[in-house]
């Protein structure tokens, strides 16, 4: 088994536009179904500026910089007409000067082009880097304090390609469209502003081209639009197909899927190659309209302007330099659309990210936070009480009515009770991964939602089926628990659970890495792990949400032995399909439809003749 | 941290040109229109030189005349030439918008066909995420690249040789003066090269690293949450983003001093072009309409020139790209089995003939009706240091026609590993497993796999309907009948409450199920074929007590007449087989049933009641 592969296969992406319709969902309205949660208006732009707030001295740098190497770069072209009108016979009369004033001239604007090019490349990069760092950061922590409940229906693949393909079409726009808009811009007003101080006749030719040269940029990014629309979701679904496939390579192997899937991925491959060729051939049409106006604009403006050096009303020079310019006045339009391009597809991530950075918590940090009671006796426990409890989700359903609920401290309970019956969702408020609808609960009288998150994790700790192991060492997977815990303590807590052994037996023991080499753990390994886990972090209140499913009898055994000897005086909830965990409880709990319907000592249970007393002795007869 | 199998420092000197070479199979069909393509670009960037030309014809000729008529002959020159450099230009990307896509799909599907074939063994070891972008991200980058870079550095080589030759031709002092800077770029821009190929591959591999940890945050967030661990996570994802901040910078930083040197050294030989030219023009050696030529001409080589560093740049990366999609290509696929069809490589694309479906049937008479029998089955994971005890160690066990096997042992044993083997997920490193008297090795996986179904402990569903996900385990052809019979011994009756009922979407893009309900739903894909030999990982680990005593009586109907091994940790599984073999450090200790092991094996008593036994404890 890799010690990798998690109970979901949630590695994945989903980079639905928009619109497009989900023919497989049911129409729940419910905005997750879409790729894009709902956006306040200007939430985009509201992101934006406040990332490029704290930068906005660099950001001015940068743009002067920029200002100054485009106006360097221009000034060449007017150095040549200088040069041909006015050092060609200043230099026919010994008049030396002017000539060195053309040499040194060039020799300044060479240096200054060069030098401020290097200069703006580093810092534009500086400004770039670190808006993309903020960015990262603010997703990953945001995705971080977003509940539970909201990961439950945001699958993870949308969560991955926020902060992967999203992040990835911003730094483009960042790195490479924006400084090419700039200096489009830039050299379009310099060059303009030039050519009508050489010549207002000839310059205005130039600005009036810029008409139809705007119409054609106008058409191209309204068509681009469409077809990258669909490009992008064409590559989405290329994306999904090929993560599922690879993420359930076993399935696909054992059932013989290749070929099916083959033909599939054929099927949109092929979508993707056709809308990928589109946006290319929408590019071409875009280049070629472009260049046929650019091109006859310089012939229009060359024949006028010969016409008018013939006629001595326009100095040889500056027709040469006006000539110079054109040809830089229309070098940077293919470029124009490349940005347009960039643009686009960074300003459709930009949304799915503010959309995303605009859900607030359904699991606020309190802003006034509580310390729990210091403990009164020896005894680490605390008392958990549910008190006029209920939940609901926001869509409707309720899965839990009102109910009242006291667990004193140091008690262990277990909760049994068939698939739907609210055991996992008790077990979720308990840890605070939701919060109640109406009501509280109080963990030593103190409401769960006025204690900060370290002093909640001491409090309470949740161990789940899914044992997931992070990259990076046994020993680390452990410290999680306690991540200032010295090797001592993790090899303890490993020792207490019964993992030391199947540890010690790793190619590096404690410190091998869990995706290298040799590093295979097991599904029933794992949850041991997630076990030491537990022990090391010690909490007031330990909840196993069916956290012993993958475990063996022994194994069961080890985690029963650690709750009554490490764990002992610790108020527990455990939720188990087997009953063999259930013989260690002081109380059981049996739910139905939300509700407790039974509650006693194991021992009254058995005794009775309710649900729990059926299911022991099918139990029973099981081990028989 | 580093998730990537093959780092950079694994490649510290190759050579981009070869690396690229490697794509030739995939560009062969297309090379015609690639080559016309860049040959419409060379003449259509060679007319934009004769732009300049024209120009020098008009001022020295005509306009020196006063010559309308000629001025409007050469307006009308130059008009022509822009049409057909445009025209041109238009003409390039249209020959290779179609082609360029195609090999962009061409090189995906293969990659994808040829990562569904690899053994398991190479899935485990890399991320998806790292397979993901070779075949999103670098195929992109390669597209680009046959699109631009191959191109142009073609084009504007040859655009700047026609430059140079058409300037040395007009004026040779000023053509040397022009070319001084030639040899100073050149060297600046291998020297660029080497090192922006090594930070480039660095950047990509730690954004690689980046995803990793954004996975793990989202995949393990109960984790986090369930121990308030997210401002370690944090931290540890800061670290890693500043790090790659970092990388990127010196990125830059060698961007923009080659784009230092690619924009000055030039530019200065301009100036100096034009002082020496203004000078002979003032001497009247050179004609004002040649200097003007010569100027226009030695700027319309700027962005050819300018543009080498970026070229260079996209073709490293492109390399780089090439590098990490054959890392991925050069993995051998399974092999297939001698009689079986192979996979054909041919011009490095793949073929994969597939066999005739049930070309064996899987009901068909056995030839020997001898059921599993696994002799003398040790295996090591290839990937295990040497000197490691291998993870099964002489495995004897034979599971008779209709019998049903249980297999037991402590975790961590090999029972996953083992069931593995029988649809060689694995390949077992010695030894021969034999499917009614056939040896699994000598027939095509194909035909193996018909005839053997398996459960796995981490059930998958794959994004389509119920319906689908279960019948995926079916012959083609069957339908609703086995699909109702197949999730009946399932109990997945829940599937008919779901909204569109086994019509509903599950997997990534639709609903999500518990893991008790995908559970149901893998097993009853393994079921829904009727198999010859059936193999199910502790299939009823997520179930709730009632449920799986449903399963339980159903199930033991389907194992009446199938012959099958189930990995079992409770009695109450176990219960479900005839008899139970025990898995003890990867060797067989003991084979029996229920009853008789629990009263002579004390290991197998320890495991299925927790009672003490003394002794051999591991």
């Amino acid at each position: 088994m890799t010690a990798t592969t998690t109970s979901t296969p949630t590695t994945g992406d989903d980079d639905h536009e928009p619109e497009s319709p989900h023919p497989h969902k049911p129409a729940a309205g419910d905005p997750f179904d879409h790729d894009t949660l709902p956006t306040p208006p200007g939430a985009t732009a509201t992101l934006l500026r406040s990332l490029l707030a704290p930068m906005k001295a660099r950001v001015t740098v940068t743009t002067l910089l920029l200002l100054l190497q485009q106006a360097a770069v221009q000034v060449g072209p007017l150095l040549v007409a200088y040069a041909i009108d006015r050092a060609v016979p200043a230099f026919r009369k010994d008049d030396h000067g002017p000539l060195i004033a053309v040499g040194a001239g060039y020799l300044l604007c060479a240096l200054l082009s060069g030098g401020l090019q290097y200069a703006f490349i580093g810092a534009s990069a500086r400004v770039n880097q670190d808006v993309l760092l903020d960015l990262r950061g603010r997703i990953f922590r945001h995705a971080q304090a977003l509940s539970i409940d909201f990961h439950e229906r945001y699958t993870s693949g949308r969560l991955i390609s926020r902060s992967t393909t999203d992040i990835e079409a911003l730094r483009e726009l960042l790195s490479e469209g924006l400084q090419e808009l700039i200096t489009v811009v830039l050299s379009f007003v310099y060059i303009s502003a030039m050519l009508l101080w050489l010549d207002l006749g000839l310059g205005a030719v130039a600005v009036a081209s810029f008409v139809p040269l705007y119409l054609l940029v106008r058409v191209y990014q309204r068509r681009a639009v469409r077809v990258y629309a669909v490009r992008s979701t064409a590559i989405a679904r290329v994306i999904v197909k090929f993560v599922e496939t690879m993420n359930g390579i076993r399935p696909v192997r054992a059932f013989r899927r290749e070929d099916v899937n083959d033909a599939d991925f054929r099927v949109l491959n092929q979508q993707h190659e056709r809308s990928n060729g589109d946006a290319l051939l929408e590019m071409a049409r875009y280049v070629t309209g472009s260049r046929l106006v650019a091109n006859t604009a310089v012939a229009v403006i060359v024949l006028w302007g010969a016409t008018r050096v013939a006629d001595g009303t326009l100095e040889l020079g500056v027709l040469a330099a006006a000539v110079l310019y054109l040809r830089r006045l229309y070098d940077p339009i293919d470029r124009l659309g490349m940005f347009l391009n960039s643009y686009q597809s960074a300003a459709a991530s930009l949304e799915k990210i503010a959309g995303l950075l605009a859900q607030t918590p359904s699991v606020p940090e309190p802003s006034t936070p509580v310390q729990l009671p210091e403990l009164e006796t020896d005894q680490p426990g605390r008392e958990v009480v549910f008190d006029g409890v209920r939940f609901a989700y926001r869509t409707g359903g309720e899965v839990l009515p009102v109910f009242d609920l006291t667990l004193p401290a140091g008690q262990t309970v277990a909760v049994v009770g068939s698939t739907g019956a609210g055991k996992s969702t008790l077990a979720k408020l308990l840890a605070r991964f939701y919060d109640p609808s109406d009501g509280r609960v109080l963990l030593d009288g103190v409401d769960l939602r006025e204690l900060s998150a370290p002093e909640l994790r001491r409090g309470v700790v949740m161990v789940t089926q899914e044992a997931f192991l992070f990259s990076g060492t046994v020993a680390e997977n452990i410290a999680i628990g306690r991540p200032d815990a010295p090797r001592e303590e993790i090899e303890r807590a490993a020792k207490a659970i019964g993992a030391h052994d199947f540890i010690s037996a790793l190619p590096d023991g404690y410190d091998t890495d869990v995706r290298k080499r040799g590093g295979r753990i097991s599904a029933g390994q794992r949850q041991l792990v997630a076990f030491a886990r537990a022990l090391l972090a010690d909490p007031a209140v330990l909840i196993l949400d069916e956290a012993t499913s993958s475990l063996d009898v022994p194994g069961e055994q080890a985690v029963q032995r650690a709750m009554s000897t490490v764990l002992r005086g610790r108020t527990a909830v455990v939720i188990a399909h087997r009953l063999s965990t259930v013989e260690i409880a002081h109380r059981v709990l049996v739910m139905e439809h939300g509700r407790v319907v039974e509650d006693g000592t194991p021992a009254e249970l058995i005794a009775g003749t309710g649900r729990f007393a059926d299911l022991h002795r099918a139990w029973r007869d099981s081990l028989a | 941290m580093t998730t990537t199998p093959a780092s950079a420092e694994d490649h510290p000197d190759r050579s981009a040109v070869r690396t690229l070479a490697r794509l030739w199979p995939y560009v062969r069909p297309v090379r015609v229109r690639l080559f016309a393509a860049a040959g419409v670009a060379v003449v259509a960037s060679c007319t934009g030189l004769v732009f300049p030309l024209v120009l020098k014809w008009m001022v020295d000729g005509p306009v020196a005349d006063r010559d309308t008529a000629g001025v409007w002959l050469g307006a009308l020159y130059l008009l022509l030439l822009g049409i057909a450099e445009a025209v041109l230009f238009g003409l390039r990307r249209w020959l290779v918008a179609r082609p360029l896509s195609r090999v962009e799909a061409e090189m995906r599907a293969d990659l994808y066909r040829h990562l569904q074939r690899l053994p398991v063994s190479f899935h485990d070891r890399w991320p998806s995420g790292q397979l993901l972008s070779r075949g999103t991200t670098d195929l992109m980058l390669l597209r680009m690249f046959l699109a631009f870079p191959l191109t142009f550095l073609l084009v504007n080589g040859v655009t700047i040789l026609v430059g140079v030759i058409i300037m040395l031709l007009q004026d040779w002092t000023l053509g040397l003066v022009i070319l001084g800077p030639a040899v100073p770029v050149i060297v600046m821009c291998v020297i660029f090269e080497q090192r922006y190929a090594h930070v480039a591959r660095l950047a990509q591999d730690q954004v690689g690293d980046l995803t990793t940890v954004v996975e793990e945050s989202v995949l393990g967030i109960r984790i986090i949450k369930g121990f308030g661990r997210h401002r370690t996570q944090a931290r540890a994802f800061r670290d890693l983003s500043r790090t790659l901040r970092g990388t990127e910078l010196r990125k830059a930083q060698l961007l923009a001093t080659i784009w230092g040197v690619i924009v000055t050294l030039p530019e200065l030989a301009l100036g100096a072009a034009l002082v020496v030219g203004t000078v002979q023009v003032a001497d009247g050696g050179l004609s004002a309409g040649t200097l003007v030529a010569f100027l226009s001409t030695a700027l319309a080589l700027r962005w050819p020139v300018e543009s080498i560093g970026f070229l260079l740049a996209m073709s490293q990366e492109a390399a780089t790209a090439t590098e990490r999609y054959f890392e991925v290509m050069d993995e051998t696929p399974e092999a297939e089995a001698p009689l079986g069809a192979a996979p054909q490589r041919g011009a490095g694309l793949y073929r994969y003939a597939a066999p005739p479906r049930g070309a064996t049937s899987p009901h068909g008479p056995a030839p020997d009706n001898d059921g599993i029998r696994f002799s003398s089955v040790s295996f090591r994971y290839p990937d295990a240091p040497p000197d490691s005890p291998p993870t099964l160690d002489r495995i004897d066990l034979h599971i008779k026609p209709g019998e049903s096997m249980a297999l037991v042992g402590a975790t961590g044993t090999g029972k996953t590993t083992l069931t593995a083997l029988v649809p060689r997920l694995h390949e077992v490193t010695s030894g021969q497993i034999t499917l009614d008297g056939k040896d699994i090795t000598a027939m095509p996986r194909e035909t193996l796999r018909a005839l053997v179904a398996v459960a796995f402990e981490e059930p998958t569903l794959f994004s389509a309907s119920v319906g689908e996900n279960v019948l995926m385990g079916a012959e083609e052809g069957a339908g609703q009948p086995e699909l109702e019979r197949a999730l009946a011994v399932a109990q997945a009756d829940f599937t008919h409450a779901l909204p569109q009922g086994t019509d509903t979407q599950v997997g990534e893009q639709g609903l999500s199920l518990s893991g008790g309900q995908r559970q149901r739903l893998a097993l009853a894909r393994a079921v829904v074929g009727k198999p010859r030999f059936l193999v199910l990982d502790d299939p009823l680990s997520a179930l709730d007590v009632h449920t799986e005593a449903a399963v339980e009586a159903a199930l033991r109907q389907v194992l009446a007449d199938t012959t099958a091994l189930i990995v079992a940790h409770r009695p109450s599984t176990v219960l479900l087989a005839d008899r139970v073999a025990l898995l003890s450090d990867g060797r067989i200790t003991a084979v029996g049933t229920h009853q008789e092991l629990l009263r002579t094996n004390a290991e197998y008593t320890h495991l299925m009641s927790g009672a003490e036994h003394q002794g051999d404890e591991r």
